[in-house]
């Protein structure tokens, strides 16, 4: 794994890769949501708002997948030091944010015309919300701790802190009666039929690699910014 | 031992911690965090008329009844063992019929019957076409 701790290793593949990475999912992206605005079936109940789900459930995924990956990054780069992990726990910390908000918009718009709110203080919704807050601390963390472009000691372990959460979400609609429904895809099979399903996977896959495309950019301007701060500092004491 | 293994050990034994801490928070939380009270929980315990709380539960079948002045709906909400008489004046969401999930804000007026102020509807986790070409969206007509 050290074999990419190098920075201009780093970059030379991850140059190549955000637009491998960019394209492809664009394409999954608009593929899956034209299918899912035009093609599938409207739902029996809802009608035609079943098809936000197109989008409400992969920001929603990558919402609480990035922070997944704040918190594998944030213990391998106190455990083993690895000097990209806190630029990666980093980098994932805006678009995290920012998917989290779109899950709750999207959800928002979604509750209106199904349960007849904007918003209520069930589990899943407050857990949701906590979660966008985690990241807006996160942020405001790590830039006012970070020093010399390293990511702070205490940013890294409100990294792990917050994953607690993660379980919280997932299980609020098991654990408490919400006015969310549970789990529609479970390891034992999906309550959404196929016909309305099938490009549901395709749409996560496609914002998952643009989501990937984003992370990768952002390490590539933290890298960018440390070594402009690392020059400058040089030239000062020059 | 490794310095590497050493704080290997020292995140573990966080992590292992800040599970504990977040299990203890969540038995805490487990009778607070829930959205709303179904009629067996209130047949338990009885609710004193005009304290809000929120009802939930399934509307049963054929029992909403529409009033003379054209606003006011009585129907019935159960969970299989309990069930509550709601009264409510106003609009209700699409997916509010019967055989369906629904959460009413409110309170209990003093003859037991449960005078809401804001219906939800609450809908299943399945999803699937409607039964027949040609309609479009089944779910209005509740």
């Amino acid at each position: 794994m050290h074999a990419f701790a190098n920075p201009t290793r780093f970059l030379s593949i991850a140059r190549p890769l955000t637009l491998w990475l960019f394209w492809p999912g664009f394409a999954l992206a608009v593929f899956a949501l034209g299918t899912g605005l035009f093609y599938t079936p409207p739902d029996y109940l809802q009608g035609e708002s079943v098809r936000i789900i197109y989008v409400h459930v992969p920001t929603n995924w990558l919402a609480m997948a990035g922070w997944s990956g704040i918190a594998v990054a944030s213990l391998v780069q106190l455990v083993w030091r690895h000097p990209l992990a806190g630029v990666a726990a980093r980098a994932i910390a805006v678009p995290g944010a920012l998917f989290a908000a779109l899950g709750l918009i999207t959800g928002s718009i979604w509750g209106r015309p199904t349960w007849g709110t904007w918003w209520v203080w069930d589990g899943r919704l407050t857990s949701t919300l906590v979660l966008f807050f985690l990241y807006l601390g996160y942020i405001a963390l790590a830039s006012a701790s970070s020093e010399r472009g390293e990511t702070s000691r205490v940013t890294a372990i409100f990294g792990i802190l917050g994953a607690i959460n993660l379980p919280v979400i997932h299980y609020s609609v098991t654990w408490w009666n919400s006015l969310h429904q549970p789990q529609s895809i479970t390891t034992g099979g999906s309550a959404i039929d196929s016909s309305i399903l099938w490009p549901l996977p395709i749409s996560a896959l496609g914002f998952t690699l643009i989501f990937g495309a984003i992370v990768l950019m952002r390490m590539r301007a933290i890298i960018a910014g440390n070594r402009v701060e690392a020059r400058l500092r040089r030239m000062a004491q020059g | 031992m490794k310095a590497k293994h050493q704080r290997l050990t020292l995140a573990i034994i966080a992590v292992v911690a800040v599970i504990g801490a977040g299990f203890l928070a969540l038995i805490g939380l487990r009778d607070n965090a829930a959205l709303f009270r179904t009629p067996t929980e209130i047949a338990a315990e009885p609710v004193p008329p005009g304290q809000s709380i929120r009802l939930g539960g399934m509307v049963a079948d054929g029992s909403i009844v529409q009033q003379a002045d054209g606003v006011t709906i009585d129907f019935i909400v159960e969970d299989g063992e309990a069930q509550v008489p709601v009264r409510f004046s106003g609009i209700t969401p699409d997916l509010f019929q019967e055989n369906s999930g629904v959460v009413a804000e409110g309170a209990f007026d003093a003859r037991g019957t449960f005078i809401a102020t804001n219906i939800l509807a609450k809908h299943d986790e399945n999803y699937m076409p409607p039964p027949m070409e040609g309609m479009e969206t089944a779910g209005n007509d509740g």
